[in-house]
């Protein structure tokens, strides 16, 4: 459905005419205007929308948003893909530069890092959330350049992982599991864990709980600790180092042990942007507003 | 597996190699449509003849596991789409570029209403032909990689220019695109002529579709064309009717296309959605500088989008 009148219409008619008490909104730009003049008109009506920001005092008291920290499982990735590169040069295909694609392309970066200091990602914006074309030339062309391993943030990362697979070179997957379009070159992927999310809501309502009575929280967010992610399972070419190192990733970030935004993190024009000694945890309202690349990545927001 | 890296090599190699995998649907389409205006009407439908094309060859390539079959499913979607066109916009009083809008929303709709569960699975690709034999660099053979359809294309270019110009058939088409009054008074079926060139050429754009979902970029999804087929009725006028200009011209428009990304991959990053609009800016220049209020263009069929009385 596209992001227009007919998303207030059609939540119009699912109150209406199948008397929904629980409306669950899962484009962005579905958020501003449409589900927050629908929620003014059903007060009675909880709305869940996810990736908008909910902000208390400003939205009315029965929107909820929820959202989850995909960049912990692409770094993770980067930690595996690191592992996988000979070249050390690692490829990203991203749609727009917006904070929540830059915090991807960052924490791939900043995982890949990790593992070997001198490892770079070459990001290519095609502009577009869905553009099958480009995203094969831009797949080919860093595969001309001697990128070993890609991965992507676009709409549907099926071609992209499709191209690295006939080029012969390693791809990490993104939104859902992608390992059969490439048998040999998969390495993981980060993806979603919706079921997860969306189980929690039901039972929270089944006993009787709402966003109005205080019983379910107007932001939910999270990342591997609170089941929003998992990984692919590992590809052939996963080495057990690799895996290990991943794993240990994994366990940390879901311990808390490890911060992705830790300073000192400079950008890639060589400005330091999280100073020495400085923390941001996931819930940083600084990380969702992102406008930088880090060091390592080749590619400009602008 | 890993090669070396090509650096500023690497842009104009993208260039023929996106020239080489991406040019197939344009000149396709591009040969489909200018049989169809030689015969005096527009179809601007193609573009959701691709559509159509791209999601049933990828739907019987993934169903029965072979992807000629596929190709040959996707002609006669387009041929379907092609009766549909050709019996409307042949109506008295009716114009041809209207019912062609209608035919790009029916053709895109059709083939999305279709098409929603074959986005998922993965579908047997077309086999390539290698003609990098005598080459080690993987850069290479990989650019060398050619579509079957490509070639079929490029072989369908000269042999329609030779349909135009010296067989009875042609010499039908183009009188009646040029003179109806004239092909009727010669006893010929206007009709039928029409009707046959647009249902031949929409075979083609079909074709052209199949190359889409079961070649490159290899997949079948609703924003497939990003606008092709609409690009290829505009080459049409670019290459004046000519159908070995056709091939040129497509030949143009897809190393347009890879552009964008093979520059940004060797870090010019600045102007990329300037870079990216190239095949859309190519469009509007070529109407630009073919349009004049003062001349008709050189090779316009007579009749061309004239509505029957």
């Amino acid at each position: 459905m596209p992001e227009t009148n007919a998303v207030q219409e059609s939540i119009r008619s699912m109150i209406d005419l199948d008397g929904a008490t629980a409306i669950f909104a899962t484009s962005f730009g579905y958020f501003d205007p449409h589900v927050l003049a629908l929620a003014k008109d059903f007060p009675e009506v909880q709305f869940f929308h996810c990736g908008g920001l909910y902000q208390e005092g400003v939205h009315p008291e029965n929107v909820g948003s929820y959202f989850g920290y995909i960049d912990e499982a692409q770094y993770v990735a980067g930690v595996v893909a690191a592992h996988a590169s000979t070249s050390k040069r690692l490829g990203f295909i991203a749609a727009k530069p917006i904070p929540q694609v830059l915090r991807n392309v960052n924490s791939f970066t900043l995982g890949a890092r990790s593992i070997d200091p001198s490892a770079t990602t070459q990001v290519i914006f095609t502009g577009d959330w869905a553009d099958p074309v480009r995203e094969a030339e831009a797949a080919n062309s860093m595969a001309d350049q001697g990128i070993d391993v890609l991965t992507c943030h676009v709409d549907s990362p099926k071609v992209v992982i499709e191209t690295a697979e006939r080029r012969g070179i390693f791809a990490t997957g993104y939104h859902a599991n992608q390992a059969e379009l490439a048998p040999q070159g998969y390495l993981t992927g980060a993806e979603w864990d919706w079921s997860n999310v969306y189980k929690n809501y039901v039972s929270l309502l089944q006993g009787g709980k709402t966003l109005m009575n205080g019983g379910i929280p107007h932001l939910v967010r999270g990342g591997f600790k609170d089941g929003f992610l998992k990984l692919s399972p590992f590809g052939p070419a996963v080495s057990a180092q690799a895996q290990q190192a991943a794993e240990t990733a994994q366990a940390q970030l879901i311990s808390g042990e490890l911060v992705i935004y830790k300073g000192e993190i400079k950008d890639n024009k060589g400005k330091t942007v999280i100073a020495g000694g400085k923390e941001l945890g996931q819930t940083a309202i600084e990380l969702e507003q992102m406008n930088w690349l880090a060091e390592g990545v080749m590619g400009s927001v602008g | 597996m890993a090669s070396e890296a090509l650096g500023w090599w690497g842009v104009p190699l993208a260039i023929i190699a996106g020239t080489l995998r991406g040019s197939a649907p344009f000149l396709l389409v591009s040969l489909g449509e200018c049989l169809t205006e030689k015969s005096g009407k527009i179809n601007l439908g193609l573009e959701g003849t691709l559509l159509m094309g791209a999601m049933s060859a990828y739907a019987v390539s993934y169903l029965t596991g072979s992807p000629w079959l596929g190709v040959i499913v996707a002609g006669v979607a387009g041929m379907f789409l092609g009766v549909i066109h050709g019996w409307l916009a042949q109506q008295p009083r009716v114009n041809d570029v209207a019912v062609g809008i209608a035919m790009i929303i029916f053709g895109s709709g059709l083939a999305f209403f279709l098409g929603k569960p074959f986005i998922q699975p993965s579908a047997p690709q077309l086999p390539t032909l290698s003609l990098a034999g005598w080459t080690q660099i993987p850069q290479l053979e990989s650019a060398l990689s050619i579509s079957p359809l490509f070639i079929l294309g490029v072989a369908i270019a000269p042999l329609m220019q030779w349909f135009f110009r010296s067989s009875r058939w042609g010499l039908l088409v183009r009188a009646v695109g040029d003179s109806p009054d004239a092909a009727k008074a010669m006893g010929i079926s206007i009709f039928k002529v029409r009707m046959a060139s647009i249902v031949a050429g929409s075979f083609l754009a079909g074709i052209g579709g199949a190359s889409l979902s079961l070649f490159y970029p290899g997949s079948w999804s609703e924003r497939i064309s990003s606008g092709q087929g609409l690009m290829a009725v505009a080459l049409v006028i670019f290459a004046r009717w000519n159908p070995v200009q056709c091939l040129y011209a497509s030949l143009l428009f897809g190393g347009a296309q890879a552009i964008g990304p093979a520059l940004q991959s060797v870090g010019i990053d600045a102007y990329y959605y300037l870079f990216n609009a190239s095949p859309y800016i190519l469009t509007l220049l070529i109407m630009v500088i073919t349009c004049s209020p003062k001349r008709t263009l050189t090779g316009a069929p007579g009749s061309l989008g004239q509505a029957q009385e």
